[in-house]
């Protein structure tokens, strides 16, 4: 058993009892370690200092209050799991509720993968807590020692067998002094954790309940969309709305930074009455197409002015004696997010406060950037979170939050402002542009003795990820990185950099291995065994966890046994978890069909079984069809690619068959909503190379001249 | 403006729009029946996905002055309790991520199945090749499919 003693009286957690009588327990997420109880007119007039709390009623409902964004990641089922683990609550009894943005969480948000990782021991706690209580009212009740009690199940048990549900004991609790002490479960007596328990939503998805933002509906308010300028580096000269102000339904036309909303009666008519806007754009910075990033990329990519972000050793000796040198270049266009909600948020902008409504994957920074915009303070907005109809990282700005406010606060009236398809292609936070030059140096035994990473971005920041393998594994290393500035946005896009990243590494440690003449996988397990051994600088990432899941999917995908398929490996290191993949490709009648995949992935902790399957899977379909098809081209500043008729995402008759497997060792969760996306572009390029002796360096592969005539699906 | 009478979920309804409009908007902001959702606006991902006397449409791309007295059935009007064989099979299988589009799957899946009550993999394929799921739920779509297929 793990004992937690600590106190600490700024975040302590408080207790009283709910309006029906029941104990609730609030608990400050970040820190939840100690108690203090509160009476029922504190709940009730909001004067508690608690961030999120868990009921349980005397008719023996449990309330869990989910915090963070919900987006498909499915936290809003997780979460709850895990304080109702260590309540030993009855799942069945679990009615989860999202919870609004509260000042008083820490971390409402959805983005790195973190919410798991950052919630596991508070959210523990607070179900133990709970849980101590219930167990010290019956002994009370029982005139037994607690220590002689056990629970089981939403029941308190005594040794000669009574028992008494947590309902029936639940205000009796809540009159008892908080205990110090609370004992977490041992890992292996988990019941609820590592069980496949269902999205508590999907009841509603599947019969079509609003749930979303773009679902929401107050009687009054208006719907808008904007017109934005649809060029990076233009903004507006002058606007004629006459036309679309005559058009029927619309109530305004307003201009208003480089936005022109039009407001009306239904979605339809607003959507209708833009296309009549008559609006001129003029200069406001660099106009750039695609070929101008290519010749920017290529000075970047020699660039003297690089940022140094880690060096180890001496590369320039390294390379002059190297008996071997191999260079490669690899390219990453933008790309879109396309969540299918599109962005949407409803405002209402009163003189006595704010209401939004909508999807955010960063609520508090919303509001805090609202609060700014419109000069009031943050505690008069109120923000409701609606379910996400998708992310990727879009959701994490604010933008569309600011302009429905923004609107509201200029027209005076509630309203939703609605971006179409187009809006959202068009609209930029894209993943940035990125190339990459890698140089290995090799000794004439085919040891890896140098090594270099040129990262460049478009407006990508930090390009490379400078402490990730092999970084450690290697005497002399340089990695640097430079960007270039540009009008159009970019903004993180599902698993930051490394989306790529992933790809361009391994697919280039592929290429070294076999110049090495070293089996791909013993060329990775070398390194990290050398890394062990006789370290290079600082190693961020766990050696150990990185074998266990390379022995994994060699173990799971029969790697090197397999006589006609051909195997591609990639393993890699993202956030805080580790993901190695192998994909199988069959020839075809000289066409390579991707049959199947694999993934053994090491996120500690599996909490809910079905949802990290989804997300493996779901992150493995992501990456497949954006290294397959997925890219953002310009042209005078203008996205080329508006909808999906040309913006490809992958279907469902391109997904090949995907094996999972987990290491559930026992560590506690590392995050799994991004970890399992970077490793897939590598594993597949591989396999092709292995299939058909080419080698692809660039996205999307199906625009690649190595692709032509390919289909990587059973010919028809 | 002009007024049209629609059969939506076997109930006649009453809408004053603009003959353009297309039928998803008349559910969504008309009607309120907002589980149809949009996606595209140009019939390219399905979420708007619902049935015109039983085939699969896509709601974004039809006026509603093209629907007549033609029955339309959507999400909300495919059982009255969750309970059609394809609800129960997407709920069995633990489907949805963020569920935006699933709503659009669920309606092309249901189409598929009430003509062809057992299609091969590469009938559901093909039906359902018209429907995006972002979130990459695909491998499950095809599972429940199969179980529903299984539950007739």
């Amino acid at each position: 058993m793990e004992t937690l003693t600590k106190t600490n009286r700024r975040d302590f957690l408080k207790l009283g009892l709910t309006a029906s009588g029941g104990l609730m327990l609030g608990f400050n997420w970040s820190n939840a370690s100690a108690f203090e109880a509160v009476s029922d007119s504190e709940i009730a007039a909001g004067l508690v200092d608690f961030n999120s709390y868990l009921s349980i009623s005397s008719d023996d409902v449990i309330t869990i209050f989910s915090p963070n964004p919900e987006l498909g990641q499915n936290i809003k089922t997780s979460f709850p799991m895990i304080v109702a683990e260590e309540l030993d609550a009855d799942w069945k009894k679990v009615k989860v509720v999202q919870a609004n943005l509260d000042k008083k969480y820490e971390r409402q948000l959805t983005g790195g993968s973190g919410a798991i990782p950052h919630s596991w021991a508070r959210l523990r706690k607070a179900g133990a807590t709970a849980r101590q209580m219930l167990v010290e009212a019956a002994a009370k009740r029982w005139n037994v020692s607690a220590d002689k009690l056990k629970t089981d199940t939403g029941y308190v048990i005594h040794p000669d067998g009574r028992k008494l549900t947590y309902g029936e004991l639940a205000s009796e609790a809540g009159a008892l002094p908080v205990p110090t002490d609370v004992k977490l479960k041992d890992k292996k007596d988990f019941k609820i954790i590592g069980q496949a328990i269902h999205n508590v939503d999907n009841l509603e998805m599947v019969t079509g309940k609003p749930l979303y933002g773009l679902d929401f509906y107050r009687e009054g308010m208006l719907f808008a969309m904007i017109q934005r300028p649809a060029s990076f580096g233009m903004k507006i000269k002058s606007v004629d709305d006459a036309g679309a102000k005559a058009m029927p339904g619309i109530v305004d036309v307003v201009t208003f930074k480089n936005n022109v909303a039009v407001v009306g009666k239904s979605t339809w008519e607003v959507n209708k009455a833009r296309k009549a806007l008559k609006v001129e754009y003029e200069k406001d910075g660099e106009i750039e197409s695609t070929s101008d990033h290519d010749r920017i990329f290529k000075e970047l990519l020699t660039s003297k002015d690089a940022t140094v972000r880690r060096k180890d050793g001496d590369v320039d000796s390294a390379f002059k004696s190297a008996a071997i040198v191999i260079s490669r270049e690899y390219q990453c266009p933008f790309l879109s997010h396309s969540p299918m909600e599109p962005m949407n948020f409803f405002a209402h902008v009163r003189p006595d406060g704010v209401e939004l409504v909508g999807p955010s994957q960063t609520p508090d920074m919303a509001r805090n950037a609202t609060a700014t915009l419109l000069g009031i303070a943050p505690d008069k907005i109120t923000l409701e979170l609606t379910r996400l109809g998708g992310g990727f990282g879009r959701r994490l700005k604010a933008d569309y939050v600011l302009e429905a406010a923004e609107l509201s606060s200029i027209i005076k009236a509630p309203v939703k402002v609605t971006w179409t398809r187009e809006d959202d292609m068009m609209g930029g936070s894209y993943r940035p542009a990125v190339r990459y030059k890698f140089d290995a140096a090799l000794d004439a035994k085919g040891n890896l003795v140098g090594y270099k990473l040129r990262g460049a971005g478009i407006n990508a920041g930090n390009s490379t990820r400078e402490d990730n393998f092999p970084s450690g594994a290697v005497d002399n290393l340089l990695i640097d990185s430079v960007e270039h500035k540009s009008p159009i946005t970019t903004g993180a896009w599902r698993a930051p950099i490394t989306n790529f990243l992933a790809f361009a590494e391994q697919a280039f440690l592929d290429e070294v291995a076999l110049a090495a003449k070293k089996d791909p996988v013993q060329f990775r397990l070398e390194l990290l065994e050398k890394a062990k051994k006789t370290p290079s600088g600082e190693i961020k990432y766990d050696i150990d966890r990185m074998i266990g899941v390379i022995n994994l999917a060699v173990e799971k995908s029969g790697w090197g046994k397999k006589k006609n398929l051909a195997q591609g490996f990639s393993v890699y290191f993202s956030h805080r978890s580790y993901v190695a993949q192998v994909a199988e490709i069959e020839m075809k009648g000289g066409n390579p069909v991707l049959k199947k995949m694999y993934a053994a992935a090491d996120c500690g902790v599996v909490v809910n079984l079905s949802g990290a399957r989804q997300q493996v899977m779901g992150g493995m379909v992501d990456g497949l069809g954006h290294a397959l098809y997925g890219q953002i081209t310009f042209k005078d500043g203008a996205a080329e690619q508006k909808n999906f008729n040309n913006y490809r995402l992958i279907r469902l008759k391109e997904v090949p068959e995907v094996e999972v497997h987990f290491m559930n060792n026992g560590i506690d969760p590392t995050g799994l909503g991004e970890p399992a996306l970077p490793p897939t572009g590598g594993a597949v390029a591989n396999a092709f190379f292995k299939a058909t002796g080419k080698r692809l360096y660039n996205q999307p592969f199906m625009k690649q001249e190595e692709m032509k005539g390919v289909t990587l699906g059973e010919k028809m | 403006m002009a007024t049209y009478s629609i059969n939506v979920n076997g109930e006649t309804r009453k809408v004053d729009v603009l003959a353009d409009t297309p039928l998803l908007w008349v559910l969504r902001d008309t009607l309120g029946l907002v589980g149809t959702k949009y996606g595209c606006g140009i019939a390219q991902c399905g979420a708007c996905t619902v049935h015109m006397n039983g085939n699969a449409v896509r709601s974004c791309s039809l006026p509603i002055s093209s629907i007549g007295d033609k029955k339309i059935t959507t999400i909300e009007g495919l059982s009255e309790k969750g309970d059609h064989p394809v609800q129960l099979a997407w709920q069995e299988i633990d489907v949805p991520q963020c569920g935006y589009c699933q709503a659009g799957q669920i309606m092309s899946a249901a189409a598929l199945l009430a003509k062809n009550p057992t299609p091969t993999e590469e009938q559901i394929g093909t039906a359902m090749n018209g429907n995006i799921c972002r979130c990459g739920t695909y491998h499950r779509i095809k599972e429940a499919i199969v179980v529903a297929s299984g539950k007739k």
